[in-house]
């Protein structure tokens, strides 16, 4: 099938989907510019700090729609996302340190600085390989994956559901937290890793390299939405709907239920792994908060808000509750905590659907939306 | 003799010892009115006011003669220099260090006087033959002494300096001694020096003795004569000896292992007690409601704030602010959750994802809201002093008060909330609405008043728990949160909608943890415990006792 | 109208022909050939279920032939569903053995495998995917390789389209076919399930109780439907609706307490001293 083709008819029915895309390429053309270009005392100058702070929200919304992919679309609300994010992060993390080498504070050329200072004498077995950027890259994707696939295996086959699933997931995330944060885990312990200095040879302080961050960050999430909209618009995603909504009736017209679950849940990690990755150089630490509980559940709050089974949405809510957040934090720190509690509350009562859904709601009629069968 | 003047004082000083003898020793006070009784205290410290040691030396004889529970004190004080008298006016005065001054106390009364440093003050010295007989005289006070701890150290002490002296005090002792715990160190202590210097057929026995108790020195003597010469032959020579030594000391580590592992056992239900409070609640309200309340947390949260701020109304009432910050607590939390019922909770019933989000947003909001009103930082709640202390069963098991109160507080709570649900209208209506909340409806249930109800009671038990927990972990914005997961743990674990899992989960949650601890390490033994509940969840989904019937399923 | 039902009914059958021949082209998870030479498809035998020690089934014994019409009566709680559940996996059973011809054991196999190798089942509660609309209903429920990987790339033939068109028009859900099935009201619904069970073409049809919520109308059409569709399929109804039950059925087995009661003709059930005694004389007899 034709490239184009297949790109035009992904989109052809969602209108959300083609105004995030073209929101993402306008933002890819004039960020670069507004900070490279235009001079500093300009007013329209964007600094480099605003681009990295827009590269950090576009990882949190790939985050988001890996979320929503599992959650919006399959039922299961993940409360360990962020072990995935972080899972992918400290892979790209560990690329980082070893491209520091010898200019670290103990100028060890083999050995992070934190090994030093535990008085290691050699790299531990795990970290071999992450000096190449090419297996980094793979580990950002496969330890997520293989993390999810292991727990997804005997979670689904199990057939733990609900509530219940989402307290395992937030107990794996914890117990990964705590994990991390033991010295002996070999990734930093408290402080994890961090003070990197470049990233494929280009240091990760110019303005060029963190342009270019951003600019990887505006085309993973576009291949990301890209790949999540081809998910759900097959016939696997609609399997997958199937199963969330009466996976008993999906089981007997012969589906494997739980392989769907699998394969949505693992794809899902791959995706929160690569905004991990992402998100990692353009803030310059990781650290094992980003397990935490909190994180995750914050990142379904962005779903929600969003109006989660939209994926745009999702992403929406993402840039929106973190553009909330960063505004808070900055002008009014004591009620941002007071703020997304109200959140939470006013959403789940009030906007089920989150703002898609607020949208949509006037325009929706009667009729499922249109097979997509034939248009793929 | 006496100037009218310090015969005043010393009549102030009678009085005072008076009142001191009578609150330290009923039955004490009587004699010391006596008239016939020996040199009374002030006189007997005034001797040693004086250079020559000779003097000195008498007068410490006589001190350890003075019939007055202060005279041990002050006999140790003596020996190891604290005792000092002032200058001008003679007064015998007893100084401990503390910080970088010294605490000064009245010798006599025993009042604080406040604190100082030396200036104008002399030490009392003594020579190394007053040193000796302070020992002795100490020693034999310390056996008489009316207060079974002290003479239990005192015969402790004398353990590990077993001279001749020593054991003929003893020997003399073992006749008085009523106490049992006292009479078998008094025991061991002979049965070493037995050892020592008796007959093989006496060091027999002494070792049988010794294999009875769990004694460190009688460890240590017992392992020395199992050692080796540098030659390769025994240190001890009788073959019987050595055998009758290794049983012995199999036996006592025998023992020690089986309280060690009885401590760990306590040490586990006391973290499952904790783990039962948290989780007993919550096993209300997720477990019979079905209402996955994240904010349950910050629930036991306001019931340790609660007790803060009940103890600040009543600061000189700690012993009694316990029982004060019970109810308080019940009522703070069983409010706070009475509102979050009514107000948010109910119109999620029946979408459990969203009850989840809601009550977390919740659980932010209070805990900001403690953040604000009170600090971010850790509150200090203290403890009444009958909470502190430890029950010390023997030399290889105590058990600390605050735990063991925690752990029958816990075990109490339960069998409250059992006897709610089992005898009370509301725990059958509970119990009806939560099987078949639209045929209990229809039976004139007022399903809206037992859901506030219910979600009150589990919430009013978590702020209970919050005041248990505020004698064992910091109180602070953060503590709900990091019992949460342990929480829902528990109540998962010992299948959802049944209190008797919860107690039976939380308690061997608590003993596993304990005993995975010496080996593994608190973290790993937590992550440990989360991985492996994870899969137990996997292999069975409905907990250790599920709930039985078809409604489960649903 | 039950010439045009028939009619329909008839291409029902030879759609199913074809789309069974289309998807042994596609290379598909075919059914395994189910032996029945010696005539039953199902065979249930001395099968206990006990939940928590009540037994819901007690060492049941029931053979299903091929190409027969069954009908399973009897009172709430015999164990019908259960019994139900035990041959499509979804319960396994303590003690017995359940047999799909002469060599699938179903009690080895998974729910997702039973389905496969050819029994589909319709539940006493209408199911159906609320947030799909009629036509991807019956596309999910549509014979095919149902894989994973296979279905992220998977697209309806023309065959299987036209397949689905002509269940649409024999279940007359033809005009609310782009409706989410979650606005179907329970009727609707039924016959929504109904042609779920048909685009699967199974060997054996479990259908419990099918005529809940319908209309008379709606009852003769299923039972048409039912009629015809035996012979070619294997089908066991469960119903309460005697008046139903006796316009389809020609073989009856009466369940109680979990084992059979009796079975024979409807005559020979209804005047069965102890199938009175059970129904209290609740039939209409
Ligand atoms: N999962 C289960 N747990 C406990 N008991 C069960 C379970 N499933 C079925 N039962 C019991 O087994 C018995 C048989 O149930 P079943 O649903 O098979 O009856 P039925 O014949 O289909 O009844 P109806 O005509 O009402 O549909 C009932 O008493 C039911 O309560
Ligand atoms: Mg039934």
């Amino acid at each position: 099938m034709n490239e184009q083709n297949l790109f035009k008819r992904l989109l052809a029915d969602d209108r959300g989907g083609q105004a995030l895309l073209a929101s993402l390429a306008v933002i890819a053309v004039a960020l670069p510019i507004l900070n490279l270009v235009v001079p500093a005392s300009s007013a329209l100058h964007v600094s480099t700090y605003t681009v990295a702070l827009f590269g950090k929200y576009l990882s949190y919304a790939l985050l988001a729609l890996a979320l929503d992919l599992v959650w919006g679309y399959c039922g299961i609300l993940s409360l360990g996302h962020a072990a995935f994010f972080a899972l992918g992060g400290y892979a790209i993390g560990m690329y980082l340190m070893r491209q520091i080498g010898d200019r670290g504070v103990y100028g060890n050329p083999n050995l992070p600085d934190f090994m030093v200072f535990l008085n290691w004498k050699e790299l531990p077995w795990y970290w071999h390989g992450f000096e190449h950027f090419w297996f980094a890259a793979l580990m950002v994707m496969l330890a997520p994956a293989l993390l999810a696939y292991l727990f997804g295996w005997f979670a689904f086959r199990s057939r733990v559901t609900g509530v219940y699933l989402s307290i395992i997931t937030q107990a794996l995330t914890y117990a990964l937290m705590l994990a991390f944060f033991r010295n002996e885990m070999g990734f930093g312990g408290n402080n994890g890793l961090t003070d990197f200095k470049d990233i494929l040879g280009y240091s990760l302080q110019s303005n060029a390299t963190r342009i270019g961050l951003f600019l990887a960050s505006v085309l993973a999430l576009a291949l990301g939405y890209l790949a999540a909209r081809y998910v759900v618009c097959s016939k696997l995603g609609r399997v997958v709907v199937a199963v969330r909504d009466a996976e008993d009736r999906a089981r007997f017209i012969g589906y494997k239920t739980e392989s769907y679950k699998l394969w949505i849940f693992v794809f899902s990690a791959v995706l929160a792994g690569i905004a991990g990755a992402l998100y990692v150089p353009q803030v310059g630490i990781i650290n094992p908060g980003e397990f935490s509980p909190l994180n995750s559940i914050e990142l379904v709050i962005w779903v929600a808000v969003g109006g989660r089974g939209t994926l745009y949405g999702a992403i929406a809510g993402a840039i929106l509750v973190n553009y909330a957040k960063t505004y808070f934090t900055g002008a009014l720190p004591d009620v941002w905590l007071f703020a997304l509690g109200a959140l939470f509350v006013l959403v789940t009562l009030f906007l089920p659907r989150g703002i898609v859904g607020l949208l949509r709601r006037r325009r929706m009629g009667k009729t499922a939306p249109t097979n997509l069968v034939n248009s793929l | 003799m006496h100037t009218p003047l310090t015969f005043w004082r010393h009549l102030r000083i009678a009085a005072t010892l008076l009142l001191i003898g009578a609150a330290l020793a009923p039955g004490y006070s009587a004699r010391a009115a006596d008239a016939t009784s020996p040199p009374n205290l002030a006189d007997v410290l005034r001797g040693l006011t004086v250079s020559s040691f000779m003097q000195k030396k008498a007068a410490s004889d006589a001190l350890a003669n003075v019939d007055d529970p202060r005279t041990l004190v002050l006999l140790k004080a003596l020996l190891s220099g604290h005792l000092y008298y002032r200058k001008s006016d003679k007064q015998v005065l007893v100084l401990s260090p503390s910080g970088d001054a010294y605490a000064v106390r009245d010798a006599v009364s025993g009042k604080l006087l406040g604190s100082s440093d030396k200036d104008g003050l002399t030490k009392i010295t003594i020579n190394n033959q007053m040193r000796g007989s302070l020992r002795e005289a100490i020693a034999r006070r310390s056996l008489y002494s009316k207060d079974r701890r002290v003479r239990l150290a005192a015969v402790d002490e004398m353990l590990d300096n077993l001279t001749p002296h020593a054991v003929g005090l003893l020997r003399t002792m073992r006749e008085s001694e009523k106490d049992p715990a006292v009479l078998a160190k008094i025991r061991t202590g002979l049965a070493l020096a037995d050892l020592n210097h008796g007959s093989d057929a006496q060091r027999l026995a002494a070792i049988h003795v010794l294999a009875g108790g769990m004694n460190q020195t009688a460890r240590n003597r017992l392992r020395g004569l199992l050692r080796k010469n540098p030659d390769g032959g025994f240190v001890e020579g009788n073959a019987t000896v050595r055998a009758a030594a290794r049983t012995a000391l199999a036996s006592i580590e025998r023992r020690i292992e089986f309280y060690t592992i009885v401590q760990t056992g306590f040490f586990g239900l006391s973290l499952g007690s904790v783990l039962l409070l948290s989780a007993i609640g919550l096993a209300i309200t997720f477990g019979v409601m079905g209402v996955i309340n994240m904010a349950h947390g910050e629930m036991m949260m306001l019931g340790a704030y609660t007790t803060y701020v009940v103890q600040l109304m009543m600061p000189s009432h700690i012993d009694v602010s316990l029982f004060v910050a019970i109810p308080a607590a019940f009522a703070v939390s069983g409010l706070a959750g009475i509102i979050i019922e009514r107000g948010v909770i109910r119109f999620l019933y029946g979408r459990p994802l969203e009850t989840l989000l809601a009550t977390f947003g919740i659980s932010l909001f209070l805990q900001q809201l403690v953040r604000t009103v009170f600090s971010p930082l850790n509150r200090a709640v203290e403890s009444p002093s009958w909470m502190s202390g430890s029950l010390q069963i023997n030399s290889a098991l105590s058990l600390t008060n605050n735990r063991l109160y925690v752990l029958i507080f816990a075990l109490l709570v339960f069998a409250a909330l059992q006897l709610v649900m089992k005898k009370t209208a509301l725990g059958l209506q509970v119990r009806a609405v939560s099987q078949n909340r639209e045929m209990a409806r229809a039976m004139g249930v007022r399903t809206g008043w037992v859901d506030a109800m219910t979600f009150g009671l589990g919430s009013g038990i978590a702020g209970i728990a919050g005041v248990a927990l505020s004698q064992l972990t910091n109180v602070g914005p953060n503590l709900g949160q990091s019992y949460i997961v342990d929480s829902f743990m528990v109540v998962v674990f010992g299948g959802v909608g049944n209190l008797w899992g919860t107690l039976v989960g939380a308690m061997s949650l608590g003993v596993f943890n304990k005993v995975l601890e010496p080996w593994s390490g608190a973290v790993l033994a937590k992550i440990l415990m989360l991985v492996l509940i994870i899969l137990f969840i996997q292999k069975r989904p409905r907990g250790l006792f599920p709930q039985k019937g078809r409604g489960a399923e649903g | 109208m039950n010439g045009s039902v028939f009619k329909r009914v008839g291409r029902v059958l030879r759609g199913q022909r074809g789309a069974t021949n289309a998807a042994e082209g596609m290379h598909t998870a075919v059914p395994n050939e189910v032996d029945t030479t010696h005539g039953p498809i199902l065979y249930v035998e001395n099968v206990t279920v006990s939940f928590d020690g009540f037994k819901a089934l007690n060492n049941l014994t029931l053979y299903i032939d091929d190409g027969e019409l069954r009908c399973i009566i009897g009172p709430n709680g015999a164990g019908k569903t259960t019994m139900m559940d035990v041959i499509t996996g979804k319960t396994r059973p303590d003690t017995g053995q359940v047999f799909f011809g002469q060599t699938m054991d179903l009690t080895r196999m998974t729910e997702y495998q039973i389905a496969a190798a050819g029994i589909g089942r319709k539940f006493q509660k209408p199911t159906v995917f609320p947030e799909h609309s009629v036509f991807t209903n019956l596309e999910l429920a549509m014979r095919a390789d149902k894989r994973v990987w296979t279905s992220l790339t998977a697209r309806l033939s023309g065959e299987q389209r036209y397949r689905i068109d002509e269940v649409l028009m024999t279940n007359g859900l033809n005009d609310l076919r782009q409706l989410y099935a979650g606005q179907l009201s329970h009727g609707q619904k039924q016959w929504l399930e109904i042609g779920m069970l048909l685009v699967q073409s199974p060997r054996v049809l479990l259908v419990d109780e099918p005529v809940a919520g319908m209309t008379h109308q709606e009852m003769d059409q299923t039972g048409e439907l039912l009629t015809r569709l035996a012979g070619a399929h294997s089908v066991v109804v469960v119903e309460h609706d005697m008046e139903f039950v006796r316009s389809i059925a020609r073989k009856v087995t009466v369940l109680h307490e979990g084992s059979v009661l009796a079975e024979g003709s409807m005559d020979e059930v209804q005047n069965d001293a102890r199938v009175i005694e059970v129904y209290l004389g609740g039939a209409p007899c």
